[in-house]
């Protein structure tokens, strides 16, 4: 491989990462100073009526919300240059460990939700391809267009209303079971509540990664290279194994990769409506009680979660496909 | 050179005709004739070259013949090989055992596999590796060629790669499609020399080109294809002169259209499949049609050694 060109391909990626992450935090950090929300209140909440305007300023001094946003602004950009994300006025805990803990939580129901996706959608996609045509495939691009047009909340909700609220098999919502000791918390409680999210957002993810191997092993079938491996004998599942799968599962795992993005939105909804304790939670959160520092840091973060997902879609693609690898030269 | 009247020949394509359903607008079908009545046949040892414009079916012939037709497409008429009329079934345990298919360029090998790997899967029993290995000896083909990808091949490479997949199968009947396009002089020259070799070890070659001078280098006998249907088959050496020995107008018009005999072009073009001429399909632009010429088509006559679709002809 050629380890000089990988080396610059790097070089232009994190550029273009760093470049995203100052455009996407100048960006933020001014919607959010737009916003009607008044960050003391939102922090204060129904308190409000007993605290005196000498507090209020006393409070917006102790988090500097009096100065102008541009000082804020360079004030805590130079913090997170520093390593220092600032504090979360919600949780009054560094913004740092208030992400790591969260993302810990949100991790295991997003690589739930990408692995089963993943393989469900590909499996789906690889029948529908092979039986191009036929009701099978019908039935799966029919199954496929409707889940793509849904929303991932509502699919939440009904999936709350019939396996947590008629048929009581799931918990109605937390990350864990309410009233218990964190210590005694186990694996299969976790995995118990992890369930029916992650159900949410892989009925959602397969959409995608099925319809896209469904139109590239119908493109391949129809190639001219598998004509030429027909005329030479070959057919059905070896004629699928040596040429459908090679050149159908690399844009999968690449499309997969690069759904990172769709996986922290669907996330976010679906947290919500399981009130599940992760990330995308912790960030409607912020949001709405006017949390800056941990809205910024989530947004930071998660921005850096889809781009390295969609950097690793580019590096598998150069490391794994043979034209990418060795250039163009024989 | 063959001995063609002492043996049967190895495939014989008979009143073949290959149709398209299409739908036009709507629900609205029309059935596309793309080959009608095409007879040819092919002896051991020989090279049949089949000439003919693009847009003729000389590729559909190919497929028809390996089997490998698209769906919506309707055949009639009887395809026999070494003697046995084939199904579809027979066709598909015939491919790549019997009949070889030598494809136009490298596009046909599957990009991500290596080349060897490609080439060692046409191989019919015994050991395949060192089959392949043999054979791109044979085709001078260094030994690491094995371990490339077919974009890492260059043209001559990827063309004798593309031949040796036919010479590990041990088909008997080898259908070479469009094989020299873009290819310079030299990597023709070579190219030639390689189905002559096949032919001469005993094998039937179909030698599928527009290029009448191409095929006129290497081919024992010429079918000529127009608009779907072989409007003559001749021996190479009746392509001398001014074309007297030849048969059809239209052979005569392509001889005498080379720049090296006149130069002179036939005025006109070859009919699109859905708007077929009644009668003689060349009579439109046939400078010698009379009106019974669009009356009927004509049969396939035996003149001369060669076959001919001509009320005309002697």
């Amino acid at each position: 491989m050629d380890v000089r060109g990988f080396g610059f391909f790097l070089l232009r990626k994190l550029l273009r990462m760093a470049t995203l992450l100052i455009a996407l935090s100048v960006l933020s950090f001014w919607l959010v100073s737009c916003s009607p929300l008044d960050p003391v209140q939102a922090y204060v909440g129904a308190d409000m009526t007993r605290v005196s305007p000498e507090q209020r300023e006393a409070i917006a001094e102790y988090w500097g919300l009096n100065q102008p946003p541009l000082m804020r602004f360079f004030h805590w950009g130079s913090a997170v240059l520093h390593g220092d994300l600032g504090t979360s006025m919600m949780f009054r805990r560094p913004v740092a460990e208030v992400i790591g803990e969260r993302f810990l939580a949100s991790l295991a129901l997003m690589s739930a939700a990408w692995l089963f996706s993943g393989v469900l959608g590909f499996t789906l996609g690889v029948i529908a391809g092979m039986k191009h045509g036929t009701w099978a495939d019908r039935f799966i691009k029919w199954y496929c267009f409707t889940l793509a047009s849904t929303p991932a909340f509502w699919l939440g909700l009904l999936l709350l209303m019939v396996f947590a609220v008629w048929l009581g098999w799931f918990p109605v919502g937390l990350g864990v079971p309410a009233g218990k000791l964190a210590g005694e918390v186990t694996i299969a409680n976790r995995i118990y509540h992890l369930i029916l999210p992650a159900l949410t957002l892989s009925i959602l993810g397969v959409a995608n990664v099925a319809l896209h191997t469904r139109q590239k092993l119908v493109d391949v079938l129809a190639s001219d290279y598998v004509l030429f491996a027909r005329a030479r004998g070959e057919a059905g599942l070896l004629l699928f194994w040596r040429h459908g799968l090679r050149n159908v599962a690399l844009p999968a795992v690449t499309i997969q990769f690069a759904s990172f993005g769709e996986l922290v939105g669907g996330t976010v909804l679906a947290e919500q409506v399981f009130s599940y304790p992760g990330l995308g939670q912790a960030a409607v959160a912020a949001g709405l009680r006017g949390d800056v520092p941990l809205l910024l840091g989530i947004v930071l973060f998660t921005a850096l979660f889809v781009f390295v997902g969609n950097l690793a879609a580019d590096i598998i693609y150069r490391l794994v496909d043979p034209r990418m690898r060795k250039g163009e030269t024989a | 050179m063959r001995t063609q009247s002492a043996t049967a020949p190895i495939l014989e394509v008979q009143d073949l005709c290959v149709s398209f359903v299409q739908y036009t607008s709507g629900l609205r079908q029309r059935c596309l004739e793309v080959i009608s009545s095409l007879s040819v046949s092919i002896y051991p040892g020989e090279i049949l070259a089949v000439v003919g414009a693009s847009g003729s079916g000389k590729s559909l012939l190919a497929h028809a013949v390996l089997g490998l037709l698209p769906g919506n497409a309707v055949t009639s008429g009887s395809i026999v090989f070494a003697g046995q009329k084939l199904t579809p079934k027979q066709q598909a345990s015939l491919r790549g055992r019997e009949i070889a298919l030598i494809p136009q360029s490298v596009n046909y090998l599957d990009p991500l596999l290596r080349v060897g790997k490609q080439v060692r899967t046409a191989v019919n029993g015994g050991n395949a590796a060192r089959i392949q290995r043999e054979v791109f000896a044979r085709y001078k083909l260094p030994p690491d060629t094995e371990r490339l990808f077919p974009f890492q091949l260059s043209g001559g490479m990827a063309r004798r790669v593309l031949v040796s997949t036919a010479l590990v199968s041990g088909a008997r009947l080898v259908i070479a499609d469009e094989p020299t396009p873009g290819l310079d002089e030299a990597a023709i020259e070579e190219t030639l020399g390689y189905f002559r070799e096949l032919a001469d070890e005993g094998r039937g070659v179909m030698l599928i080109t527009h290029d009448i001078e191409t095929a006129l280098r290497v081919a024992d006998r010429i079918a000529v294809f127009y608009a779907g249907t072989t409007v003559e088959t001749a021996l190479a050496t009746d392509f001398t002169g001014e074309g007297e020995a030849l048969r059809h107008p239209y052979t005569k018009a392509l001889w005498r259209a080379l720049p090296q005999n006149g130069f002179e072009p036939i005025p006109g073009s070859q009919p699109q499949s859905h708007a077929l001429p009644a009668g003689c399909l060349f009579q439109p632009r046939c400078p010698v049609a009379t009106p019974e010429c669009a009356s009927s088509r004509p049969e396939v006559r035996d003149v001369r050694g060669g076959t001919v679709r001509c009320i005309h002809a002697s």
